[in-house]
């Protein structure tokens, strides 16, 4: 089956000094790497969650895909069409294929639009939709199980999980193959995030919609996604199915990141802390293995050579020289 | 006067009500809480349950349209809504600190950290010199590294999790008898979370104060904490030590909270547990249980009758008229 | 499925007062506040003095009568006559038209010259920031009189002068703020959502950005009012502004500054009015901007 997202080599650097101070201090380098040539595949009517912490680029890598940023190198295709150039007017099209849906749910709305006119107004930007926006508004309000009336109210006025569903309801409007959800459930109480997820599922079942999920909750990811990317310093350290990861971590940040989800018992409290340290800053990326300075296996060969992300298994890979599960 | 030495916090039948344009809006209704001297006590509820104005009446910084309908709050033995200014302040800076949920916005931009940790000790009775030592050894003890020498460095400087550190060694350096620690993690990754939890816990062992934790995560909860209130509509509904309300919960809302939580899942499931419903309209609060809209075993007598609580083992009881019924069957 | 149907029938209740809350529920803060309800009235009484110059005024502004110059108040002439025995009433009275005139129109130019090169500053290209921002800097390094003086030998002295020389120094204050705003704006979540979805720059700053930066400016501008009532008042003293015997707050002060000594009623006839309409204002001003800023609300 001919995936519908191929991503290779993607990369996105942000400059981080002018050209007057790039002269003065004579680098070669004045930019960071944000995301640092990321390659993966997403399949038709499947879910991809791409998990991280924050500064892994996982975010900016959603945002180049969607053509908010400006990618420094490596192509994406869509249904095997290259995406153009962020600046062209061809953008617009590929618009229609895919939409996002950002973390703060009521933050992403518009404050000053109502409910109806944040419904309609992807329809409206792109001259689409049928004739009565209205009556168009009120069926993907009831879509995403939200009453009618609501329509009226502005975003302020809505619950988080409300909002989320209106969020929903736009990325939706345009009828798109793929949907990019930047943290579909921050800020959300918990019995909210399990309505928001079980209602993206159906519409996923319903419409046969993609998802690519950008998260660092994992407790959610394992009930949602397919496959999982672990992105660390805006590099991919392991890719796989989300069940075969989630039972057997091959490397090791993967399997630190496990192990700090917080346990919901009392009987089993964890009493050490695998990582320690923090994430390095992207100015100053260590070398080799970039996870060797927090690494609680890390070997002499971590700090002198980089690893490549290499097969481990069917469908599995890890950007280790010791994976833990390869073994 | 026994029972007066063993909590330092104990909160009895408070109940707090807003003046909003549409009405008065019950924030607080009947709320018992106690922190025993040295234990880690858990205030888990999702938002809009109470938990913030309750913390903010422990500390008499409820907003100017509240007002204290009744109960009583004794810090240490001594009232807390009695008590006048000078007092406050003393409460405030020296009985209770806090931790907030921003670590970013909790420090002020514009001081050093040097000159943050030497101000908090206004109180004590040393030379500078001396709350230098004492805020270098305390940036040690929460585990900031080359303590000496980032003592002239500023808040942005500082990643996340390291300020959260600070604003507790900022906090511990006012030795105070209880630490309210509100949402402390919510802005951090979890690899950092990890580490504070863990800083927290270590913590309590070697400053024996008491922890006020106030989280809508169940996981963290029951990682750090030795006893937990559930809150549900400004009400307490369920209380207890943390084991016994994790395997056996007795109240119906907590029982839903704990089957909601995507992390006790153990098997992939398509359908995530949800509460249905929502959360009651606190203007016109509902006249018997607070989630009969909510609860899948109402019965008629919950909508009619307050339930009171009902005690379902050594100090861990709930608000349920059901509990009471099976009892007694 | 029942709970979302009570839901339902709970929000349809509440809809409608909802909106009528929002729309007088700043009106009726408004009036809560001692100040803006003081600075309500001071300001209702400035219009309609203006409206009503030509009724309630018992002489014409320009009739002179030689025999009963520089009188002090009397029966016939509530706040006196001035050195041609113009009546000061109502040269007062016809002078608040001139005020309020001034007022509203360079506040109108400020805010859609301020509007549109602080929208385009702050969502154009960065070149053309650095520009407009050099622009307005220059603008302000100017000294103001040296510039009203320079405008009014090349143009002449007139109201339109007057007008013209206010808004090209208001604009640059409004655009800084509008920029500012849009600055802070184009990162927010809502701003990159609506460009997810294909939005272009005229639909971002006229349908998202205009709304949220646009309460703020009405609030600086009816703060800005006394400012430039003043200036027009100044200007006119100094000679510069309207031409006699135009009256307006500025020349009746300008004629009474002559004597001071022996006819202090003609200052204080103009000075008044002028005090009364920038107190009046500024506390309109203020008590709008506590009344509209959302964070300031505590029922919400």
């Amino acid at each position: 089956m001919q995936p519908l997202l191929e991503v290779e080599n993607l990369t996105v650097r942000f400059r981080i000094m002018g050209l007057v101070r790039q002269l003065l201090v004579a680098t070669s380098r004045p930019w960071v790497e944000a995301v640092a040539s990321v390659s993966f595949n997403l399949a038709p009517a499947s879910t991809l969650a791409l998990v991280g912490e924050s500064g892994s680029g996982k975010t900016t890598l959603g945002r180049a895909l969607i053509g908010l940023v400006q990618p420094s190198g490596g192509r994406v295709r869509f249904e095997g069409a290259d995406l153009p150039d962020r600046s062209a007017v061809a953008w617009k099209r590929w618009r229609r294929q895919m939409a996002m849906m950002f973390q703060d749910p009521v933050g992403s709305l518009s404050p000053r639009l109502t409910v109806r006119a944040l419904i309609a107004e992807p329809l409206a930007i792109h001259g689409a939709g049928p004739q009565d926006l209205g009556a168009e508004a009120r069926r993907l309000l009831g879509l995403v199980g939200l009453p009618a009336d609501i329509g009226g109210r502005f975003p302020h006025e809505l619950s988080g999980g409300q909002a989320r569903r209106v969020g929903v309801a736009r990325a939706l409007s345009l009828n798109p193959r793929l949907v990019i959800a930047d943290e579909p459930t921050a800020g959300l109480d918990v019995s909210v995030q399990g309505e928001v997820l079980n209602l993206m599922s159906r519409l996923q079942q319903e419409l046969g919609l993609a998802y690519l999920l950008i998260t660092h909750n994992l407790a959610m990811v394992r009930h949602v996604s397919d496959r999982l990317a672990v992105m660390y310093l805006g590099r991919l350290v392991e890719t796989g199915p989300t069940d075969e990861i989630f039972i057997r971590p091959a490397h090791p940040y993967t399997h630190a990141l496990l192990a700090a989800q917080p346990q919901p018992d009392p009987d089993r409290r964890r009493l050490t802390v695998e990582l320690t340290g923090e994430v390095p800053s992207l100015r100053n990326r260590p070398p080799a293995c970039e996870f060797h300075t927090r690494c609680p296996f890390a070997q002499p060969i971590c700090r002198e050579e980089a690893p490549e992300l290499r097969d481990i298994g069917p469908e599995r890979k890890a950007r280790c020289h010791f994976p833990l599960a390869s073994g | 006067m026994s029972e007066r030495s063993s909590a330092i916090l104990e909160v009895k039948d408070l109940s707090v009500a807003y003046a909003t344009p549409r009405g008065a809006v019950r924030a607080l209704a009947h709320v018992d809480l106690t922190v025993p001297r040295g234990e880690i006590v858990g205030i888990v509820g999702e938002s809009g349950c109470g938990k913030t104005t309750l913390i903010s009446a422990v500390l008499r910084l409820l907003p100017g349209n509240a007002a204290v309908t009744g109960g009583s709050i004794l810090f240490n033995g001594r009232e807390v809504l009695a008590m006048n200014d000078a007092e406050l302040r003393r409460l405030r800076g020296g009985g209770i600190a806090m931790v907030f949920q921003d670590p970013m916005t909790a420090l002020n931009p514009v001081l050093s950290i040097g000159r943050l940790m030497t101000d908090v000790q206004f109180r004590e009775q040393r030379s500078t010199p001396e709350k230098q030592v004492a805020a270098i050894a305390m940036l040690r003890r929460v585990g900031i590294p080359d303590a000496e020498s980032r003592l002239d460095d500023y808040p942005h400087q500082f990643s996340g999790g390291m300020r959260q550190r600070i604003a507790i060694a900022m906090a511990l350096l006012t030795n105070p008898s209880l630490l309210i620690a509100d949402e402390p993690t919510t802005a951090l990754d979890v690899t950092m979370e990890a580490q504070i939890i863990h800083l927290l816990r270590a913590l309590r062992r070697d400053f024996a104060g008491s922890i006020l934790f106030i989280s809508h995560n169940l996981g963290l909860i029951a990682e750090l904490c030795d006893r937990v209130a559930v809150m549900y509509a400004g009400e307490v509904v369920e209380s207890g030590p943390v084991g016994a309300l994790f395997h056996n919960p007795g109240h119906p809302y907590t029982q839903a909270l704990l089957r909601c939580d995507p992390a006790r899942i153990e098997r992939r499931t398509a359908e995530l547990p949800t509460i249905p419903g929502e959360v009651p309209n606190l203007l016109v609060p509902p006249t018997g249980c607070v989630f009969a809209d909510r609860c899948p075993d109402t019965i008629e007598r919950c909508r009619t009758t307050v339930p009171v609580p009902v005690s379902l083992g050594p100090d861990h009881q709930a608000r349920c008229i059901r509990i009471d019924n099976a009892a007694a069957a | 499925m029942s709970a979302q149907a009570s839901d339902t029938s709970l929000t349809a209740g509440r809809a409608a007062p909802l909106v009528l809350e929002r729309r007088f529920g700043a009106l009726r803060r408004l009036l809560r506040d001692p100040l803006g309800a003081l600075g309500l009235v001071l300001v209702a009484l400035i219009v309609i003095m203006a409206l009503g110059a030509d009724i309630l005024s018992p002489y014409g502004p320009n009739v002179t009568n030689v025999k009963e110059r520089l009188q002090p108040p009397s029966e016939l002439h509530w706040l006196g006559t001035d050195q041609l025995g113009r009546d000061i009433f109502s040269r007062v009275l016809v002078g608040s038209r001139i005020a309020l005139w001034v007022a509203a129109v360079t506040s109108f130019f400020s805010l859609i010259g301020g509007l549109a090169l602080g929208l385009i500053a702050g969502y154009g290209p960065r070149w053309l920031d650095s520009l407009l921002i050099l622009i307005f800097d220059s603008i302000r390094a100017f000294p103001t009189v040296l510039f009203a003086l320079a405008v009014v030998t090349i143009l002449g002295p007139s109201l339109g002068t007057i007008i013209f020389i206010i808004t090209i120094f208001n604009v640059p204050v409004y655009a800084r703020i509008v920029r500012t705003q849009t600055l802070s704006l184009r990162t927010t979540e809502f701003i990159l959502a609506e460009r997810s979805l294909g939005a272009g720059p005229v639909r971002v700053l006229f349908v998202h950005m205009l709304p949220n930066v646009i309460g703020p400016l009405l609030i600086l501008a009816s703060m800005d009012v006394p400012v430039v009532i003043t200036i027009e008042a100044g200007l006119s003293f100094l000679g510069l502004g309207v031409r006699p015997p135009t009256a307006s707050w500025g020349s009746i002060l300008n004629d009474g500054y002559a004597f001071i000594r022996n006819t202090p009623w003609m200052v204080i006839s103009g000075g008044v009015p002028l005090i009364l309409a920038t107190l009046g204002f500024t506390f309109l001003g203020e008590a709008l901007r506590d009344a509209f800023d959302p964070r300031l609300r505590k029922d919400v």
